[in-house]
């Protein structure tokens, strides 16, 4: 009896775990080996592939490319700070301040970019950025400007656009960390005299740290790797570390470099994550929980 | 004794509801004052008005004889210590404790010494580097009371604090309390619905009932002389029963039970007798003694709270009463005949 109660629980768990392994190895680690193997070849004169460094090599001695990768780095931290900076008043403000009723339509409005998709949403943004787009055309119609400001195709466009699809991302963590927030212990804080300042910073951002930090990540990881907001919304300057692989696969058709700088960008967010993470003394189990 | 703290007909009405309704009350400077009261009845709000987190409708609470109208609450002299609580889990004890001292931006050297003098006050020395998510039920009680105490309030405010502790805890919480409170000689506002921390602890006790004070009395007194019937019933076990007519010198309950007593209100309608007021096999020369004649339905032995259910004879009413403690009624047996006496003082009518 015991031994088939055994096998019983050992078949439902195979069956449960195979499906999340064959996903995890076919598209997953296999694709990953794939790529990276690839990354390490080049073509020699007569088209054959051969193991080398020249791929990264490559990388190093072309400034272009270093270059907008360091950008691609320090902008993807920017966007993550501001995502935060707007997400946490309006995550506060929809688990502490709003009622039930209004919280849930708060939360639909937050999601509802998402159901158009991100291309729409980019070229709403177009046609809002524009010179002679809607924001312009209502500030010269008032009178507040003369000539359009131009906005649309700058670093600033192209942030906006960022900021737009990933801020989501942003709240709803810290909706998740502030929901469990008692406010007695806001109350408890203004008790032992704490200013609301004090209570901001020493009680409410502590406590939602792993929030911060869960949301910090995705934010981070959707920025670092996006494509269509930074190549649609950026201007000719604004170069993105995403074109350059895609440039790489399909303008130069040249799939081991394009390897080799996915997977310096692979390394570089997990760097930065890493860092972060040992920096505001959280670790990926409390994060994740 | 000074006033440390003056409650004049305070009021607080919500939407179409009167959670406080003229509640009028003194506390002593060092003083154990107890609020107790059913969930429900408006004590929380009270507190939370002194406190400051709610703004009275009508009223005035005074403080050190200065009305507290428009004091937001870290501006007030007081400390509350929550019923869960509200600890601040990302910090350990001593950042806990820390909290309050370094908003005041004492120096370093200070806050340290206040700590660990409330630390070993409250028998946490050693503690103070462990988070308090760690700590048992009662050190994190301790951490609580610590952190509200260590800013040295005139008043202590505590909102049911023993309520998450299991009985034993509890029991042993409530004696550590009371010598805490007398030790540092700070006024606690305490409130609860269990009646036993109430008369324990405190040196005045207030029954709040729907939003007003029924009796503000000492424990003894409230136990003793309850002045209304929901005192009566509340505090304390005790046998409720219905009364039919009040005639002269005797009356007579619903289920039919005849009592002679010089009767002092003849409107009352409820008669309350408490199970260890019953004198068993009195004697006969006693006076001023109510004696009948009562069957034993069950024994329910309890170890020393041990009572007897019984049944008074030709009537239908139920009587519990108390065992002694002695040896004495080991033998008796269900079914069997006892007689009763009670003193015609014991008996509570309203």
């Amino acid at each position: 009896m015991k031994n088939s109660n055994k096998n019983s629980f050992n078949s439902t768990f195979y069956l449960l775990i195979v499906p999340v392994l064959i996903w995890l190895i076919f598209m997953i680690v296999i694709p990953h080996i794939e790529l990276l193997i690839s990354s390490f070849q080049v073509e020699d004169d007569s088209g054959d592939l051969v193991y080398s460094f020249n791929n990264y090599i490559e990388f190093f001695s072309q400034k272009i490319y270093w270059l907008t990768f360091v950008k691609t780095a320090t902008y993807s931290i920017a966007v993550t700070f501001l995502a935060f900076v707007v997400a946490f008043p309006i995550a506060f403000y929809i688990t502490k301040i709003a009622s039930k009723n209004n919280a849930g339509f708060l939360i639909l409005l937050l999601v509802i970019p998402l159901w158009v998709g991100e291309l729409v949403t980019v070229y709403g943004w177009i046609v809002l950025l524009g010179d002679h787009g809607v924001i312009n055309h209502f500030m010269m119609s008032i009178g507040i400007i003369n000539e359009p400001i131009n906005m649309l195709y700058t670093d600033f466009s192209m942030v906006i656009g960022l900021l737009y699809m990933s801020v989501l991302f942003m709240v709803i963590p810290i909706m998740s960390t502030l929901e469990s927030l008692d406010d007695s212990l806001i109350e408890a804080a203004c008790d032992l005299g704490a200013s609301k300042w004090d209570i901001f910073t020493k009680i409410i951002i502590p406590y939602s740290m792993p929030g911060i930090a869960s949301g910090s990540i995705i934010v981070f990881m959707l920025v670092i790797g996006d494509y269509l907001a930074p190549n649609l919304l950026g201007g000719k300057n604004s170069l993105w570390f995403t074109e350059q692989i895609y440039n790489n696969f399909l303008t130069t058709f040249n799939w081991n470099e394009g390897a080799a700088f996915g997977f310096l960008l692979l390394m570089l967010s997990s760097g930065i994550i890493w860092l972060a993470l040992k920096l505001s003394g959280q670790n990926l189990d409390k994060v994740g929980s | 004794m000074n006033k440390i703290l003056e409650v004049k007909n305070l009021s607080k009405y919500f939407d179409d509801f009167t959670a406080v309704k003229n509640v009028d009350f003194d506390v002593e400077e060092g003083g154990f004052f107890s609020i107790l009261g059913s969930s429900g009845c408006g004590k929380t709000t009270l507190l939370r008005i002194i406190a400051g987190f709610q703004q009275e409708s009508e009223g005035d609470v005074i403080i050190h004889g200065q009305s507290m109208k428009g004091i937001p609450p870290e501006k007030r002299p007081v400390n509350i210590v929550f019923q869960n609580l509200a600890l601040f889990p990302m910090m350990n004890v001593r950042e806990n404790i820390a909290f309050g001292l370094k908003r005041q931006k004492l120096k370093k050297a200070v806050i340290n010494s206040k700590i660990n003098e409330m630390l070993e006050r409250v028998g946490l020395h050693g503690y103070e580097n462990k988070k308090v998510t760690d700590l048992s039920g009662g050190q994190r009680q301790r951490v609580a009371i610590a952190r509200s105490l260590v800013m040295n309030p005139s008043i202590l405010l505590l909102d049911e604090p023993l309520g998450a502790l299991d009985r034993k805890l509890r029991e042993h919480m409530k004696v550590e309390l009371k010598l805490l409170q007398k030790e540092i000689g700070t006024t606690f506002i305490y409130i609860t619905h269990d009646q036993s921390e109430a008369l324990v602890m405190s040196d005045k006790v207030a029954v709040m009932h729907n939003g007003q004070f029924e009796q503000i009395d000492t424990p003894r007194n409230l136990y003793k002389n309850p002045k209304t019937s929901f005192v009566a019933g509340f505090v304390g076990d005790t046998n409720r029963f219905e009364l039919q007519s009040v005639a002269g010198d005797s009356f007579i309950t619903k289920g039919g039970w005849k009592l002679q007593q010089p009767v002092l209100n003849s409107t009352a309608t409820e008669l309350y007798i408490r199970p260890e007021a019953l004198i068993l096999n009195p004697a006969n020369h006693l006076n001023d003694i109510e004696k009948f004649d009562v069957t034993i339905k069950t024994v329910l032995f309890d170890g020393s709270n041990t009572k007897l259910s019984t049944t008074v004879s030709e009537s239908t009413e139920e009587l519990l009463i108390s065992l002694p403690q002695n040896a004495q009624f080991d033998g008796i047996t269900e079914g069997s005949q006892l007689k009763v006496g009670i003193h015609h003082d014991d008996l509570k009518c309203f």
